[in-house]
């Protein structure tokens, strides 16, 4: 176990400097030493996508991330895509589409989406499904989730 | 006679969307792993390597003297016996004597940190005699030499029997027309909830014990959690933060919630217990490997005269639900069709497998699939389309079945009309080429459980109560478990309805034993009709109180004021009346806050014959479901590119919800049939992680129809009934009869992989029966 070294990075548009181990990974970096819980654990193997977070802009796998691979790069969480007040285009189609049930995965689906609707401002729903293709959820059955991707692009979010 | 039209109302039957959804959507909503107490250790577990084996010893003491240990547990300390059902307790919070399968939990670690606690476990040193393992459950049907547990059947595994005659079943197969036979063979599948179980246990000075866990059931933990501990009920306080997602897996007291609590008393600190993945498929409490054999009488016409139902079931190491299990297997094909002559031998046996127990749909999922499958090869063999004999079959409104159960509304046959109509059935059905095809399959559901699991003391299964201030927000309690199907939306949705007032008012508060009314929590499809029912009541009587208020203001009689939008006015005279508010603010004035508190309660029903119960409902859905799959010949890969989804669930009070529960349904009930599988070799789990654990993608999920035929349900909410599990049902047997359509084959092994599917195929080429000219 390598000693704790300062890890100097950009979280959510501020810099952040940490302590952290060699072994540390970015999602328990997130959750537990800096208390932003929005990122999920759900499978810590990189198959359920509920941990996503954007790095240098792309979706990233926290949970399969080591902690000093961000150094002096931008990580974006739920918590830096969230305005200050009212939700993103992305987030308020969510809700108004009913693409929310458990809300476990959702902070990941959300993270995905605003992703492509930056890279893809006007996806088909084939490449929308296969943008979400990491990202499971066990409760809408993807319907919903595509359906309020959808719109938001309309909305041009 | 003309019926009056059915009432329309503000809020309800309109698209509500969920009230927490910018809490979950922000990442803000506040699950048990991220609640941080001060101070709080990291729980671990110890699970058993073994199948099944004696526990000669554990050595503790290299674990407990390590630094950063706070309390080692081995299951001595807490041995009485738990389950979620009162008959069959059968297990411990940590394995006491024998461990019985491999992932049984054998021992616990509190302590300072996750590397602290890992370290620790594996200092335990524990001697076991091996015993015999038990992976399948026809082995375990006759005297064992070594029972998985003391209660097994005359010294077998069998945990459950049931056996039930109606009618005389061997004289109605002697003058049938037409019989057919299935045999169905049913992997275990497990739920999949994207959010592993967690549960945090903190002991305090004041003599008092306070758990946050994800469940569905927070009474039963209640009341489990006081059984194993001894500590009596109103000195613990369960807390239900969001859940994320439990399909049934959450609605067991489970066995780390219970340690959790103990490694806190133990230690006089907050404990954590975290499950990973492989935590979660261990636990699994999913849907039962199952084996039916199934077969059907009908006369010349199609007329169902005789169902004749054997089932095997897998149990795994513990009872869980599985004697209500082993009844529904077999009393769940009572609907949607007239049934006159039934028999049914079901048996539930023990393996040293993870348990089986409660997953949507319950105990009606695989029974149905080789019941509608049986259907479908009758309907061929009368010559028969098989909506018309569907329909010729449906159980009339307000009727009775022959084992007793009551039927009140049914729009079954407005179900099988709108599938049919809207899939276009007639220039599809045997018509389509050569690896294209349609299948129609049918269910039945329970809308709640008619029978609590608990009787003792007696009181209603379900309470809300409200409270309402100066500020005119409506605080609302209940124990109900929202975990992800809209719930607290439509308690306030309800609430708000009947006071006339915004959705915005109305404030769900968290699930806290010690504030919430007790509601018996989420499973058998049983909240939107008893919990609906109960907020009804409640914020009816809110509703006098405030129209007595504007009575007085307004000097008129309250019988003649009406509700409408924030506003109680006089009916006909909309000009003379008073805000929501000033009606509140005059109740209050020598009363202070308002309060009011409904109850539902279901009524006896069923017969008086044992186990009468099993299966009685206040309501039934009902579900005509068409699927069109597509096979590619030469691979056997299939794709489902669309299901017609025709569901019975009374009036539905949020289209919203609706839709997603029959979404979610569809895509967890082809999960079953594309290849969800718990795959095991003996009994040890080989794929117990969602890499290896496949629920479909995306790109797997057919295009979805939703048709909301239902009629007012006469007792349920504003007419409502289940839509949270019926749903599911109809999903597998509509798939599995259109691949028989598209390519000639009955596929009665689930999951159907392709490479079922292409076998099928071959064989049937093989034997040189043309199908649709190929």
């Amino acid at each position: 176990m390598s000693s704790p070294e300062l890890l100097r990075f950009r979280l959510n548009g501020h810099p952040v400097e940490v302590s952290c181990e060699g072994a540390r990974i970015l999602l328990d970096l997130l959750r537990e030493d800096l208390a932003l819980t929005g990122t999920k654990r759900g499978c810590d193997l990189g198959t359920c996508g509920c941990c996503t977070v954007l790095l240098d802009g792309r979706p990233t796998l926290s949970c399969l991330t080591l902690a000093r691979l961000v150094e002096g790069r931008e990580v974006t969480s739920i918590e830096g895509i969230t305005p200050a007040s009212g939700l993103s285009p992305v987030q308020q189609a969510f809700v108004e589409h009913g693409a929310t049930q458990c809300g476990f995965c959702t902070p990941g689906f959300i993270v995905t989406a605003t992703a492509l609707l930056k890279e893809v401002p006007h996806p088909r729903r084939e490449e929308i499904e296969r943008a979400i293709a990491g990202n499971l959820c066990r409760c809408t059955g993807y319907t919903k989730i595509v359906d309020a991707i959808e719109a938001a692009s309309r909305k041009g979010a | 006679m003309a019926t009056p039209p059915p009432p329309s109302y503000r809020l309800l039957g309109t698209r509500i969307p969920y009230v927490e959804g910018p809490l979950k959507v922000t990442g803000r909503a506040e699950y048990t792993d991220d609640i941080l107490r001060p101070g709080m250790l990291v729980g671990r577990l110890l699970r058993s390597p073994w199948p099944h084996a004696r526990l000669k010893s554990i050595d503790v003491s290299a674990a407990r003297a390590l630094p950063g240990v706070f309390a080692v547990l081995t299951g001595e300390r807490y041995p009485t016996p738990f389950g979620v059902l009162p008959i069959t307790h059968d297990e411990t919070a940590i394995a006491v004597g024998k461990a019985r399968y491999i992932g049984d939990i054998v021992a616990a670690v509190a302590a300072a940190d996750e590397r602290t606690a890992e370290h620790a476990l594996s200092l335990i040193r524990m001697e076991a005699e091996p015993l015999p393992e038990y992976s399948d459950p026809r082995v375990g049907t006759s005297k064992v030499s070594e029972p998985i547990h003391s209660r097994g059947l005359l010294g077998s595994n069998i945990q459950k029997e049931v056996v039930q005659h109606f009618g005389n079943v061997d004289a109605a197969f002697a003058q049938a027309a037409h019989t057919a036979r299935v045999r169905g063979n049913f992997a275990g599948v497990t739920h999949a909830f994207t959010e592993p179980m967690a549960t945090i246990a903190e002991a305090t000075p004041d003599g008092r014990l306070t758990v946050w866990s994800a469940t569905q059931v927070p009474h039963y933990l209640h009341r489990a959690l006081s059984e194993v501990l001894g500590i009596p009920m109103h000195r613990i306080r369960v807390i239900k933060p969001e859940v994320g997602g439990g399909f049934g897996g959450k609605s067991d007291p489970l066995p780390h919630e219970i340690v959790c609590a103990a490694l806190s008393l133990e230690t006089g600190r907050p404990v954590k217990i975290l499950f990973d993945r492989e935590d979660v498929f261990y636990t699994n409490h999913g849907r039962h490997p199952t084996q039916n054999d199934v077969r059907v009488a009908t006369d010349g016409e199609g007329h169902i005269l005789a169902y004749d139902i054997e089932a095997l079931i897998d149990g795994g190491a513990w009872s869980s639900f599985g004697t209500v299990t082993t009844y529904y297997n077999g009393v769940l094909a009572m609907g949607p069709y007239r049934v006159p002559n039934f028999r049914y031998r079901g048996r539930r046996v023990y393996t040293t497998k993870p348990p089986s127990g409660a997953m949507r749909a319950h105990g009606g999922t695989n029974i149905r699939y080789s019941l509608e499958v049986a259907l479908d090869i009758l309907a061929e063999s009368a010559g028969v389309d098989p909506f018309d004999l569907r329909s010729r079959n449906a159980l009339p409104p307000n009727s009775k079945t022959v084992n007793e159960f009551r039927i009140t509304s049914t729009s079954f046959l407005k179900c099988l009309a709108a599938a049919k109509e809207r899939s276009g059935w007639r220039t599809k059905f045997r018509k389509l080429p050569y690896g294209q095809g349609v299948g129609l399959g049918c269910g039945f559901y329970i809308s709640g459980s008619n029978s609590p699991i608990h009787f003792t003391p007696k009181m209603p299964q379900s309470t809300v109560h409200l409270k309402v201030d100066m500020d005119g927000g409506i605080a609302v309690h209940s124990m109900q478990a929202d975990i992800g199907q809209g719930s607290n939306t439509l308690l306030a949705a309800i609430v708000a309805e009947v006071l006339g007032v915004d959705l915005e008012r109305v404030h769900v508060q968290r699930v806290d034993s010690d504030v919430s009314p007790i509601d018996i929590g989420s499973y058998s499809s049983r909240v939107t009709f008893m919990m609906g029912n109960a907020a009804r009541a409640a914020a009816e009587q809110l509703l006098e109180k405030l129209r007595s208020a504007a009575a007085s203001l307004l000097d008129r009689p309250p019988e003649s004021l009406e509700v409408v939008h924030e506003r109680i006015q006089e009916r006909g005279h909309p000009e003379v009346g008073v805000s929501f508010l000033a009606a509140l603010h005059r109740a209050m004035e020598t009363a202070g806050a308002l309060t009011a508190s409904g109850s539902f309660d279901t009524s006896a029903l069923g017969g008086s014959f044992k186990g009468a119960r099993a299966g009685t409902a206040p309501a039934y859905s009902f579900a005509a479901y068409v699927a069109h799959v597509g096979v590619d010949v030469d691979t056997g890969e299939y794709r489902v590119s669309k299901i017609w989804a025709a569901f019975d669930c009374g009036r539905p009070l949020n289209r919203l919800a609706v839709e997603g529960q029959i979404e979610g349904s569809i895509h967890m009930g082809l999960g079953q049939v594309l290849g969800e599988s718990m795959n095991y070799r003996g009994s040890r789990l080989f794929n117990p992680s969602l890499l290896e654990y496949k629920i479909p993608m995306p790109q797997q999920m057919p295009e979805v129809e939703i048709l909301l035929v239902g009629d007012d349900d006469p007792e349920g909410p504003f007419g409502a009934k289940e839509a949270g599990e019926g749903p599911l049902i109809a999903t597998l047997p509509a798939v599995g009869n259109a691949l028989y359509d598209a390519v000639g084959v009955r596929f009665t092994d689930l999951p159907i992989t392709p490479d079922k599917v292409l076998k099928g195929i071959d064989q049937r080429r093989k034997e040189g029966r043309v199908w649709k000219g190929a």
